[in-house]
């Protein structure tokens, strides 16, 4: 079947699996000479898609304990975070660290180690994280923590699955009071007051900021910041005290076809952000919202990445360091919006400081785009991963579609250990993706 | 919105376990009921974590005729629902060349599953309330050269269903003859269905659930199927037997 990630793009040939039980993975481990495992691909390019063989995972999807008294789930590799918030927000726990869709497997959220917007304060989704169990290439499930079998646990954390298949996980929810976020947003006229703004955020939990990335000159980086706090049960309204769980039942929109590319053009995209500033800019200062639209606001919109036409769109998300950052953001939007192209999706954020073998984040502060894919597309990506390298950044694997083994390379000296990490277990022939053979992983 | 327990026989289908957590998101205990129960307990965490309701695991085996009393006996309370979702598609070949494969078939599709509603007919009955939701298939409303083994016994169970229901009629007791059409689940994996006649287990369970709501008695699952089988009940046989569908 024809498979693609999140951005659409590449479209890729695949046979696929969908084991049922522990016996018919480890059949297909035993069998395959080289395969790797999808979630609920909503990895943006093609990091679950092997073209012998992808193995669906949706089968695994069983929450199995859950301890209230310290918040500790253990579930299958395949249960949504949506389905893990449906079950437990009623309750009073929500992920500790969450990405900006709830459409992600548990075991996609490892693979990638996502972040949040609270990564400035706890890390990324490997802080939540227990311990996982991994199915290697002998088909032997292995558990691992921060202290057992550490180094598989901290070469999975953020392993893009190259490590073997994660089949279960226990991780660790927060209480929360309600399921309502105090949110104040900040309006910041250019880069610098951005950049100003989320660093005196960073006593926030949550912060991020949009960022108008086709605004120029004077502009450039005019950005709405937005911190957001859990909401105590006092601050709310009495009517929503009543019931603290009880959000309003939202309308889902969902884009039943792929929009002619032309809906996305320059101009449009020009006008769209610029209202969309003014908008947020008007509305500066704190109220309520709850938990469905603070965190995933384009969940709203089922199919969202229709919009973007048949084509697809590609994802740029690179961190910067932090004595980089002002230099190098600077260049990075100059030539987006130089380029005309850019997205509603541009977001600024910044890291807290991490640990790991090969997980994506690092001190310093993230930029996410997206690029509609057409003529020139790559060519701009590519001058962009340019300009990230001349600072000191880094890419996320999880949003990378068409990046050279070169420039993963040339940004990363993690890359040699973990393929030795992978040589040394035997794992490179076997676990396999469509990403993993074009960056040489 | 809380309910009596349901019991769900053939817990490990796909469309069971569908069934199960549509009335466990309802607030209904749940009773799943399949053989070697024991391998359940994955699902019965699931079920309980995502829904705060109570799953019990019952062993079940349809085709052990005379150990139905004594499974019925044993529940932990007498079901409100009980949802019949055995079934064997068996292969069509091996059918015709095996006897034994073709029986085995039969059973796993009318003889089980009418023995054991039966059983939970009288008990209801006794009782004076209760659903009784039998999964039949359309391919038992006209014997076709691919399936007609599978599809005679669910012609068979349709219409125990249907005796059923107007024997009970007015006892209190309701039967729901379920039509599913094709089906998205293991039993169908691999084979080329087309998507529009092919439902998700979770719109079977969501029919399932409003047709025991609703107390309506045949249900297909996509209305679509109502005019497919009408028409192929409706082609006179001599046309019938010469094609190829």
């Amino acid at each position: 079947m024809r498979l693609s990630g999140w951005g659409r793009y590449p479209v890729l040939e695949a046979r696929t699996h969908a084991p049922r039980s522990l016996a018919a993975l480890q059949r297909l481990v035993g069998s395959e000479p080289s395969l790797i495992a999808r979630g609920n691909g909503r990895a943006y390019g093609d990091s679950a898609i092997n073209p012998a063989a992808t193995v669906r995972m949706e089968h695994f999807d069983r929450m199995l304990a859950f301890d209230p008294a310290s918040g500790r789930l253990v579930a299958e590799a395949g249960v949504l975070l949506g389905d893990i918030i449906a079950a437990f927000l009623p309750c009073g726990w929500f992920p500790l660290v969450t990405p900006g869709t709830r459409f992600v497997t548990l075991g996609g959220a490892i693979a990638a180690d996502v972040h949040g917007k609270n990564h400035h304060r706890d890390g990324s989704f490997r802080a939540c994280v227990d311990w996982i169990e991994v199915m290697g290439p002998d088909g032997t499930l292995r558990r691992c923590s921060p202290q057992q079998e550490a180094t598989l646990f901290d070469h999975t954390l953020g392993g893009m699955g190259l490590t073997g298949i994660v089949l279960r996980a226990a991780i660790r929810l927060r209480p929360v009071e309600t399921a309502w976020i105090r949110q104040t947003t900040l309006a910041a006229p250019d880069l610098e007051a951005a950049l100003a703004a989320l660093e005196a955020g960073q006593g926030a939990s949550y912060s991020v900021a949009w960022i108008d990335c086709l605004a120029r000159g004077p502009a450039l980086g005019r950005s709405l910041v937005m911190l957001g706090e859990h909401a105590t049960r006092a601050e709310l309204p009495r009517e929503r005290a009543a019931a603290p769980f009880d959000t309003p039942r939202r309308r889902r929109l969902s884009v039943p076809l792929d929009l002619p590319a032309l809906a996305l053009n320059g101009a449009g995209m020009r006008a769209f952000n610029a209202l969309y500033y003014r908008s947020g800019a008007r509305r500066a200062g704190e109220r309520l919202v709850d938990w469905e639209g603070y965190f995933y606001p384009l969940d709203a919109i089922l199919g969202w990445n229709r919009i973007y036409g048949r084509r697809g769109f590609a994802q740029f998300q690179c961190v910067l360091p932090p004595d980089r950052t002002e230099a190098g953001l600077a260049a990075l939007l100059a030539e987006t919006a130089q380029a005309g192209t850019g997205s509603f999706l541009a977001v600024l954020k910044r890291f807290g400081p991490q640990e790991s073998a090969f997980s994506f984040p690092m001190e310093g502060w993230t930029l996410a785009l997206d690029f509609p894919m057409g003529a020139g597309t790559l060519a701009l990506l590519d001058r962009l991963d340019r300009i990230a390298l001349a600072h000191g950044g880094r890419f996320y694997l999880a949003k990378d579609s068409r990046m050279s083994a070169a420039t993963l390379r040339a940004s990363d000296a993690r890359v040699e250990g973990f393929r030795a990490h992978r040589d040394a277990r035997g794992l490179t022939a076997r676990f396999r993706s469509a990403q993993a053979e074009r960056l040489a992983l | 919105m809380t309910g009596g327990p349901v019991l769900v026989l053939g817990a490990r289908s796909d469309i069971g376990r569908a069934v199960a957590h549509g009335f466990a998101a309802r607030g209904h205990p749940v009773q799943l009921a399949a053989r070697d129960a024991g391998s359940l307990a994955d699902d019965r965490a699931d079920i309980a974590l995502r829904h705060g309701v109570a799953v019990s695991l019952q062993e079940f085996d349809a085709l052990d005729i005379g150990t139905h009393d004594a499974f019925v006996e044993a529940l932990p309370e007498l079901p409100q629902v009980a949802v019949c979702a055995v079934g064997l598609l068996g292969r069509q070949d091996e059918n015709e060349r095996d006897p034994a494969a073709a029986v085995r078939v039969m059973r796993s599709n009318f003889e089980g599953p009418a023995s054991i509603l039966a059983v939970l007919a009288n008990r209801f009955e006794a009782r004076g309330s209760g659903t009784l939701v039998g999964i039949s298939s359309v391919a038992g409303e006209r014997g076709r050269a691919t399936n007609y083994v599978y599809g005679s016994a669910k012609a068979g169970f349709t219409a125990f269903l249907s005796g059923l229901r107007n024997r009970l009629a007015g006892r209190g007791v309701h039967v729901v003859t379920v039509l599913p059409g094709f089906v998205a689940t293991r039993m169908t994996e691999g084979m080329d269905l087309p998507a529009r006649l092919t439902a998700q287990p979770d719109e079977v369970a969501g029919a399932i659930l409003r047709a025991v709501e609703c107390r309506r008695d045949v249900i297909y699952v996509r209305p679509i199927w109502r005019l497919v089988m009408a028409v192929i009940r409706n082609i006179p046989e001599r046309v019938f037997k010469r094609l190829k569908i």
